[in-house]
């Protein structure tokens, strides 16, 4: 069997959009009027859009790929186009060898079959043949947590229940390309814990594996190559951290229009400066960071606080987050026409990645921001010992080397 | 109570049935022959699968969009299983009526022979129609509607409670209705000994060959669109 798994060649998906004549109804009449009036075709042509333009790519054995992108940008036309639920406009899609799809794990359970019964009945719906659905039977209930339960019908069971249970039968079938859709994001954290382990296993076993999802640490976590998808079009595939950083990116740059909220207050500047002659788009770890912001009130508000973040765009981990309330400061009370001018300090004790600073503006009485801004500044860290991990500790390793008896201890330090 | 349930609905069609036989009867001055009676109860089971088979089989890919949405696998089965569920209800009606039958003292010819290949062009009949009504009915929605009706009227227009041969002349009109040309054939071989005609068992298989077939192929073109346009 060849060495490549999944082939998208020049994909085309056309969707219509709008007025749909479903039933016979509003179709008989529909036909007499474009008998009529004749220009019923470029009235279609103008509710039609492209789902997908033009996507190609090839996914070899072994290999895991994320897609991501925003809502809308066609990554779960892509996995149904895979799983051969909906067919391609235009374009080829090569499928080589047996392909399993966790999209909504729990589509195929009936809600009044106990969990026994659905597992056969959805296994065999994911193409499982009975000696096998049995051979797995103890490891598929072991692997949901749900022995207790398995001959109560499913319909009583907690929506959590009846995720791990799909998931479960899902993650039992032996494919040799699996498709996954935020389907990881079901049960508690051990749970979660145990299907991602199950996904990095079915890795290692050379099983193509495709990962859709919006959590970008999973993402980071479960796959060495990822495809940015934005309305469409594939518009980065390559390894992980450029396409999510690219996504992250592409989200929220900072200009006068990624203010959000205008409830009173706006940004006037902000600045970032990194410490002594290092560039402040690449810094080494520890490096004394400012940011200055200054605000400026437009109308009445109330009193309110400003909200300091960091986070790590490769995953959107949270590298640091703060208000100056909880940094001791009052709320602060501005009439219209006052300015707010603020000076964070902070020490990048940070790892290896790209990170960028939000701001926002918050009245703590009430909901939501006054004024948000995403990615407000970026820096990329400069490191190179570790790449996991979100703070540089400045981890140091004393070792001590014990050699046979009556013989004094070495001592290394390592720096 | 599976069981029951898979004898309620041909019961009440045959309790129906003899009750226009006893009205025919009674308006002609004849008395209600016996063997009257055992025609409308051989023709009532094969109709009650017809019409339920056809009934499940146009909603079955509606009922079950959840996973024409979300899975792939042949949809072909969704229409195939509301048929054989069916029929699983047609053959344990059918076991009750063979022993009702013996009872009674009806023998049967050697003519019954026929009915295994009758019973199948009945099925392909039924499997057809049901695969394209339940495609049409994802395109149009009151394609079910329509199905209905007809299915609650179909009953008289289809030999089922009296037979073809009433009519004289008009018979052929009422055989057109391929169901009713099926139907009347078993009645002949089953109640009657009698060859079935061999003209309309071949107008019969006609249909029944082909509507399956085409229907089949309909289902195949059509499938791409399914889950986009459910």
């Amino acid at each position: 069997m060849s060495s490549v798994a999944l082939e998208f060649e020049g994909v085309w998906k056309k969707f219509k959009k709008g007025e749909k004549h479903d039933s016979l109804r509003d179709l008989v009449p529909a036909i007499f009027k474009s008998l009529i009036s004749g220009h019923h075709r470029d009235a279609l042509k103008a509710r039609e859009f492209w789902a997908l333009k033009d996507v190609s790519f090839q996914i070899k054995r072994g290999e895991s790929v994320g897609i991501i992108g925003a809502n809308g940008s066609g990554k779960s036309t892509t996995l149904k186009l895979l799983s051969g639920i909906l067919k391609a406009s235009k374009g080829s899609i090569k499928v080589n060898g047996k392909l399993s799809a966790l999209i909504e794990v729990a589509a195929g359970f009936h809600p009044d079959l106990t969990g026994r019964e659905n597992i056969y009945l959805n296994g065999t719906i994911l193409g499982m043949r009975r000696p096998e659905i049995e051979r797995k039977f103890d490891e598929i209930v072991e692997f949901s947590g749900l022995e207790d339960f398995i001959d109560t019908p499913v319909k009583r069971y907690s929506s959590g229940m009846y995720a791990r249970l799909g998931f479960s039968v899902a993650a039992h079938v032996d494919p040799d390309i699996l498709l996954v859709d935020e389907v990881l994001s079901v049960g508690d954290m051990s749970f979660q814990q145990r299907c991602m382990e199950k996904m990095q296993e079915k890795i290692r076993s050379e099983v193509a594996v495709i990962f859709v999802s919006h959590n970008l640490a999973a993402v980071a976590n479960l796959c060495d190559r990822a495809i940015l998808l934005s309305k469409g079009d594939v518009v980065l595939d390559g390894p992980c951290e450029k396409a999510i950083e690219a996504y992250v990116k592409s989200m929220g740059s900072w200009d006068s229009k990624s203010q959000s909220g205008d409830r009173g207050i706006r940004f006037v500047e902000a600045q970032f400066k990194a410490g002594a002659g290092q560039t402040p788009h690449m810094i080494k770890p520890h490096t004394p960071c400012e940011m200055a912001v200054v605000f400026e009130c437009e109308s009445r508000i109330p009193p309110f606080n400003v909200g300091f973040t960091i986070r790590r765009t490769q995953d959107m981990a949270y590298g640091y987050v703060a208000t100056t309330q909880e940094l001791g400061h009052p709320l602060f009370e501005l009439i219209p026409g006052e300015r707010l001018a603020v000076l964070f300090q902070f020490d990048a004790h940070l790892t290896r990645g790209h990170y960028r600073v939000d701001l926002n503006v918050r009245d703590p009485k009430g909901a939501g921001f006054l004024l948000a801004a995403t990615g407000v500044a970026s820096f990329t860290i400069d490191e190179q010992i570790t790449s996991h991990g979100l703070a540089d500790l400045g981890l140091k390793a004393n070792i001590q080397c014990v050699r046979a008896r009556d013989q004094r201890p070495r001592l290394i330090q390592v720096s | 109570m599976g069981f029951l349930w898979a004898i309620f609905m041909p019961m009440m069609v045959i309790a129906a049935g003899i009750l226009v036989r006893k009205a025919f009867s009674v308006v002609s001055g004849k008395p209600m022959e016996y063997q009257a009676v055992v025609s409308v109860m051989v023709k009532s089971l094969p109709w009650a699968f017809f019409a339920g088979s056809i009934r499940t089989a146009t909603n079955s890919l509606l009922a079950n969009s959840n996973l024409v949405t979300k899975i792939y696998f042949p949809r072909e089965v969704f229409p195939f299983s509301s048929v054989l569920a069916q029929l699983f209800d047609f053959a344990v009606a059918t076991s009750l009526l063979v022993v009702l039958i013996a009872f009674s003292g009806l023998t049967v010819g050697i003519q019954i022979l026929w009915l295994p290949l009758l019973l199948l062009l009945l099925i392909l009949l039924t499997a057809g129609w049901g695969l394209f009504l339940s495609c049409a009915t994802l395109f149009f929605r009151d394609v079910k509607y329509i199905v209905e009706i007809v299915m609650t009227f179909g009953i008289l227009f289809t030999p089922v409670f009296y037979d073809a041969a009433m009519f004289g002349e008009w018979s052929r009109v009422i055989l057109l209705n391929p169901v009713g040309s099926i139907l009347e054939a078993i009645n002949d071989v089953v109640v009657l000994n009698r060859a079935p005609d061999p003209y309309w068992l071949f107008y019969a298989a006609s249909w029944a060959l082909g509507s399956f077939f085409l229907a089949w192929i309909i289902f195949d073109k059509a499938e791409p669109a399914f889950a986009e346009s459910i």
